[in-house]
């Protein structure tokens, strides 16, 4: 598990490895918030390599979604699978975030 | 009930993962069962022990989480009891509502009680039973149907 941050042009991309669970959302957490400090103003988190969030992960993205809005910024989610799909639509997360199939996608229009 | 598994779990949220892949793991379930094992007990799992030991044991190193799990023809049982006082769950508000989509917290007990088909909680509240039924009419090795 752990986490890969690129910088596309202006927005901070997050790659995240492996599941986004209690034991390692603080540390995605921190990750965001230490670049929007700096500035960061747009982000993308990618799930293509995230096969399970649970509802702690759910929890730190809606915190930092509010975060950066607050700042004036956006945050968008990119590359879910069919099950975590599941997981943003029963909680309607869906209806929270802008969900792009892929991380160009995501990236296109920021 | 009847008990295939008993694991008895620190409280260390980085024990859980492993602990639900082992219980999965053991799981006879046919190919049919595979998605619903795959997510909607693995999340139910997930999130009880996750619940047992951020809420009920306090986060409290001290105290364990008991896990039995039963493999039985029509169903999967896992019964989850953490070391706390209890809570009521009824207490804890639908996070789907506009007024509580945007908060943190709230998500888990809600998403045991989506997928899975039965969430029972004790009387005092430290002790949950979730059932994942199982359509595919059985349990057999290899993938084989009843």
């Amino acid at each position: 598990m752990g986490f890969r941050v690129l910088q596309n042009g202006e927005v901070t991309l997050v790659e995240v490895e492996g599941q986004l669970i209690v034991g390692n959302r603080q540390e995605l957490k921190q990750q965001v918030l230490d670049r929007l400090e700096r500035g960061d103003r747009k982000f993308v988190i990618d799930f293509a390599n995230t096969g399970y969030i649970d509802s702690s992960g759910l929890g730190v993205l809606v915190s930092l979604s509010k975060k950066i809005r607050e700042q004036g910024g956006e945050l968008r989610l990119s590359s879910l699978n069919e099950d975590l799909r599941t997981l943003f639509e029963l909680t309607k997360l869906d209806t929270l975030f802008r969900i792009a199939d892929t991380k160009e996608k995501a990236l296109e229009g920021f | 009930m009847n008990r295939d598994l008993v694991l008895e779990l620190p409280t260390d949220v980085r024990t859980i993962e492993h602990a639900v892949e082992y219980v999965i793991g053991r799981c006879p379930c046919c190919a049919e069962e595979a998605r619903r094992l795959d997510l909607n007990f693995r999340v139910g799992l997930t999130e009880a022990l996750s619940n047992a030991m951020l809420y009920g044991n306090s986060r409290d190193p001290s105290k364990r989480v008991l896990v039995e799990i039963a493999f039985l023809d029509e169903c999967i049982q896992a019964r989850v009891t953490d070391q706390g006082d209890g809570f009521d769950p009824a207490s804890v508000p639908d996070p789907t509502t506009p007024e509580n989509l945007t908060k943190p917290c709230g998500r888990g007990l809600f998403l045991m009680r989506k997928l899975l088909d039965e969430v029972k909680y004790n009387a005092q509240g430290n002790q949950v039973t979730l059932v994942l039924k199982l359509d595919s009419g059985g349990m057999l090795e290899g993938g084989v149907q009843a």
